[in-house]
């Protein structure tokens, strides 16, 4: 690091500090990562196994049938792809960040970050970047390339905006509902199992709409919003929206999300005191 | 006689021990009991879309929507009673930690130490997991179906047991990985994801083609889960059935030599970091 970099945090204002904050942060993780190596590599392939079963999965149900609801076979195979890249999105950015937040308050290194001079939800959610999950990202946009071209796609610049912008929505709603989640462990400090239960969301995630009908498709639409988060951008892009009230209630689910969170966690700090003294 | 007492007695205490130990993470355990709910649900609702678009009747392999729904129900009855959640990460850690240099010292064998944690930790699991699951099951009560014979309902009872005990000792063998490797989670987790699939957790396995399937069953991985659903359900019958149960025996066996072999060779290489 030159030593224009290493100051910049410190002259610079605004966003314009956060983000030099940010690429000091990056750098950082991107060299832990790189110490070990061998670890780095065998996660790529935790990541790819499983991606690869639930591609299995869905060719296992369609050799014994050619549609779930209205969902052809290369239309849920695209589903899966885009639920996937949007996962390793919010993996790459957020997770480990998040999931640490009980060992944060357990060992009272919190009360060291809420010291610093940053705002500490910045630094509770952006301190680490896991550069694997950014490389599992290529596997889940092979699978929605390939995907596309079975379903002979012929997608605009229009559809590639609007899939990229709709997926930091569903970015978004990943990351407030952990948030909400691991703030939980400000009261109860055993919360490593919050993490652990956010990941079978994501199973619903990657579920085509149709197969939730009524009171079910309301909870994981309004409640906790999974069905919105991969199944509208890729509605979307393979042109099978229905009205764009769809992408509307994807925007306002993404906003009231990050909205409570941000509730959350204001309350959360407001009322922390220590784990250790 | 009185030697083979005590060593009941002694495991006997761990187990209590275990038991209060487990008591603490109660909560914990009902959360993730939901959670565990959750994709279950999904993938029923899955396949009832599916059949709805189906005649009455029709068949999917070989399997109608009320044996479908039964064989997730009980996938998850067997997922509750026997698999391993916090074990192995805790027996990696006391090796990372040094903790196990005290049991090289105590006349106490670390496995059936461990084993006995495990009977702890599922006993407590199990009643916890008895409200969430109870409820889901009466709420499904309409897809449940009886075993097909007394005799299916007593060897998938047996078979049951043995998936556990295999459960246990591979997860056990995996986690002694943390003798020589900093990280096991990687490792345990692509064992994960094998046991996932071609355990049958995702779908049954004769929904794949015949040939997959045969070749399956000569891996230990149906008999981490399916294989006592599938005498239930009257899946496998007679003579498949009892080779089904040599087969489990065979790689309990194996497991179990594979487990005391490894232990031996990691307790040698190990350095008792931090101890």
């Amino acid at each position: 690091m030159s030593k224009e970099t290493r100051i910049a945090p410190l002259i610079e204002t605004g966003w314009r500090r956060y983000l030099c904050i940010y690429g000091a942060l990056c750098q950082n993780s991107i060299m832990r990562d790189m110490q070990f190596k061998v670890n780095f590599v065998l996660w790529l392939i935790v990541e790819l196994l499983w991606f690869g079963l639930q591609i299995t999965f869905i060719s296992v149900i369609y050799s014994h049938t050619d549609h779930i609801g209205s969902w052809s076979r290369y239309e849920v195979i695209f589903l899966i792809g885009a639920a996937n890249f949007i996962q390793q999105l919010f993996h790459a950015v957020f997770l480990n960040n998040i999931t640490q937040l009980s060992e944060h308050i357990r060992t009272g290194r919190l009360d060291f970050m809420l010291l610093l001079p940053v705002n500490p939800r910045f630094l509770v959610s952006l301190r680490t970047m896991d550069l694997g999950s950014y490389v599992s990202t290529l596997a889940a946009i092979a699978v929605m390339v390939y995907a596309g071209i079975q379903l002979e796609l012929q997608p605009g610049i229009i559809h590639f905006v609007g899939f990229a912008m709709m997926s930091v929505c569903g970015v978004m709603i990943h990351y407030s509902l952990m948030l909400i989640l691991a703030s939980i462990s400000f009261w109860t400090i055993k919360a490593e199992g919050f993490a652990w239960g956010y990941y079978n969301l994501f199973n619903v995630a990657r579920l085509p709409d149709a197969a939730f009908k009524g009171g079910f498709k309301a909870f994981f639409t309004f409640a906790i919003p999974m069905l919105l988060v991969a199944n509208i951008p890729t509605k979307f892009f393979i042109q099978k929206l229905q009205s764009p009230m769809e992408i509307l209630s994807l925007i306002m689910m993404a906003g009231a999300c990050l909205l409570a969170s941000e509730i959350m966690w204001r309350f959360a700090i407001k009322h922390y005191t220590s784990a250790s003294s | 006689m009185i030697k083979f007492w005590n060593e009941w007695i002694k495991y006997g205490h761990v187990i209590n021990v275990g038991i209060q130990n487990t008591l603490a993470y109660r909560m914990n355990f009902l959360f993730r009991a939901v959670f565990t709910l959750i994709p279950l649900l999904a993938n029923i609702l899955l396949w009832k879309t599916i059949f709805s678009d189906k005649a009455e009747g029709d068949m999917i392999g070989a399997y109608n929507l009320s044996q479908m729904v039964s064989y997730y129900l009980l996938i998850l009855i067997v997922n509750s009673m026997t698999a391993v959640n916090e074990d192995d990460w805790q027996i990696a850690a006391d090796i990372r930690n040094g903790v196990i240099s005290q049991f090289l010292l105590k006349p106490m064998d670390y496995l059936t130490f461990r084993f006995s944690l495990f009977l702890a930790n599922r006993l407590i699991y199990i009643l916890v997991a008895t409200i969430p699951v109870g409820l889901f099951l009466l709420w499904q009560r309409n897809y449940w179906t009886a075993p097909v014979s007394m005799e299916a309902l007593m060897l998938s009872i047996l078979s049951l047991s043995l998936t556990g005990l295999l459960q246990f000792l591979i997860s056990f063998t995996m986690a002694l990985l943390a003798f020589w490797v900093l990280e096991v989670a990687t490792f345990i987790f692509i064992l994960y994801a094998f046991e996932y699939i071609a355990g049958g957790h995702l779908f049954p396995l004769d929904l794949l083609p015949t040939w997959l399937e045969t070749l399956l069953y000569w891996t230990p991985f149906p008999y981490l889960l399916s294989f006592p659903v599938l005498i239930y359900l009257g899946r496998v019958e007679g003579q498949a059935m009892w080779n089904g149960i040599l087969v489990q025996t065979v790689w309990l066996v194996i497991a179990f030599l594979t487990a005391r072999f490894v232990w031996n060779r990691g307790i040698r290489s190990y350095t008792a970091v931090g101890g």
